[in-house]
């Protein structure tokens, strides 16, 4: 089982399916498209919540589902929780 | 790819129910509590009360109407005993009814009171329910039935899992001719574009664009921040959900790979004809069930992420989840658990056929969780304040 599912190859970040604790090295996969990436969880990333798949600064649009789901507003490193503290709609 | 045929009751216009309610249906607020009374007086009956039906105007007043006759001619309706505090807009609602054929009659409170209009009013609602009992289900095929689609308090795990099993009902069933529809205006906001492509012809989705750009415009009036809470909730937020364009994202997975819609409807108006058709509704759950049922829709499916409750008295609503915490801890609430799709050991395809098969148990007289725990939320959507 993987820890973590990307809607799409090109998402920047990873949903985790199980509950996955710091400093943990965990496997993902994509449903569509070939990737398979590898990170080492920086912080606890509960179950539903969203890892990092790489580095963004603030100002970076992050794609999930190959689309855009809002832009970055704290620096985010690889293995990191990206949530409502980093990632802000551009919508409303 | 599962039998598609179920045993339903074919009302007077022939169209197809599931269940066989004999409603007592307020015309106003003040009115709750006569309908109340009959429901406890005649049993077999389900009254549904709600807040509204006073001094309401334009075209609030019209999506009243549209809403209360709606739900009276659902066909999961045998009949229907209207009870308001005057008789001219008691009767506007009958009539309405009337028109499928089937029994309605309608009491008023107004130089009568409330113990005189219940004991009319529970006479005539004993006469139906002894009709309504003796009505036999048919064989009903599955271009007969109309399905709605909406997911609540969702999570990651709706995109992943419980949306896109609903996706795949919907490309298996609109392609055998059922009527479907979805809805949640604003919850499309980051997927408009998808949504947009999605549309049958250009004129569509042009129509589509013109109503969700409408109800955007709603939200920029009145908004005091970034809606992040409200939309999306506190639940999705606690669930994983960030920003509005993830959680449409994950919405728009109950569209399905190959399904086109054919229409946009006005909140609560009726399907012209088969096919998948977009509605413009609240995203809310109980305002936007309540919209579909007004509309005809006899049976829902309702993925839910965090564990979202929601009934409607007179449409079923059949929950399923992928989020393996929620189908643990809340598992009265919860009719499939597609939890199996997140560990990779069940394809969306295999949850769809296990979604499309406790569907047809459903409208062959299975219970949801919903029906079983007494869920019957009724909630009129209201456009904006009354005269």
């Amino acid at each position: 089982m993987k820890a973590f599912l990307l809607h799409d190859a090109q998402d920047g970040v990873g949903v985790a399916v199980i509950d996955i604790k710091a400093g943990q090295e965990v496997q993902g996969a994509a449903l569509h498209g070939q990737a398979a990436p590898r990170v080492k969880a920086r912080m606890d990333i509960p179950l539903g919540h969203k890892i990092a798949l790489r580095d963004f600064q603030p100002g970076d649009t992050i794609i999930k589902y190959g689309c855009d789901i809002g832009k970055v507003v704290a620096p985010i490193k690889t293995g990191e929780h990206v949530h409502v503290h980093n990632l802000k709609t551009k919508r409303w | 790819m599962v039998d598609a045929s179920f045993s339903g009751y074919r009302r007077e216009n022939g169209r197809v129910g599931i269940r066989n309610h004999v409603v007592i249906l307020p015309v106003d607020d003040i009115s709750n509590a006569a309908c109340e009374a009959v429901a406890n007086n005649i049993k077999g009956t389900l009254a549904l009360p709600h807040a509204y039906g006073r001094l309401q105007f334009g075209e609030d007043l019209e999506l009243f109407f549209r809403t209360m006759i709606g739900t009276g001619a659902n066909p999961n309706v045998a009949a229907c005993v209207v009870i308001g505090i005057e008789p001219g807009w008691t009767q506007r609602i009958v009539d309405g009814i009337a028109r499928t054929g089937k029994p309605v009659a309608g009491f008023s409170i107004e130089r009568h009171g409330d113990i005189q209009t219940i004991a009319a009013a529970s006479v005539q609602a004993k006469q139906y329910v002894h009709w309504a009992s003796e009505l036999k289900r048919e064989h009903c095929r599955i271009d007969e039935l109309y399905i709605s689609v909406k997911c609540g308090e969702s999570d990651t795990t709706t995109g992943l899992g419980s949306c896109p099993a609903v996706g795949n009902v919907i490309d298996k069933t609109v392609a055998q001719g059922a009527t479907a529809s979805f809805g949640e205006t604003s919850e499309l906001t980051g997927g408009e574009h998808i949504v947009k492509s999605k549309a049958a012809t250009a004129e569509v989705a042009e129509a589509f664009m013109k109503v969700w750009a409408s109800y955007s415009e709603m939200i920029f009036k009145e908004k005091t921040d970034d809606l992040s809470e409200s939309q999306p909730t506190k639940g999705n937020i606690r669930g994983g959900l960030t920003t509005i364009e993830e959680k449409a994202l994950g919405n728009i997975e109950k569209l399905g790979k190959k399904t086109r819609f054919v229409g946009v409807l006005k909140p609560a108006q009726a399907p012209g004809g088969k096919g998948l058709w977009f509605m413009d509704t609240s995203s809310a759950a109980a305002e936007a069930v309540t919209l579909w049922a007004a509309s005809g829709a006899v049976v829902h499916l309702f993925p839910t992420g965090q564990g979202n409750v929601i009934g409607n008295p007179i449409e079923p609503v059949i929950k399923l989840s992928a989020n393996p915490v929620t189908c643990s801890t809340m598992s009265e609430h919860i009719d499939l658990d597609v939890s199996a799709i997140l560990r990779g050991e069940m394809s969306v395809d295999q949850a769809g056929d296990r979604l499309l098969e406790i569907m047809l148990r459903t409208c062959n007289g299975r219970l949801t969780a919903a029906e079983v725990l007494g869920h019957r939320e009724f909630v009129l959507t209201k456009l904006y304040r009354s005269a």
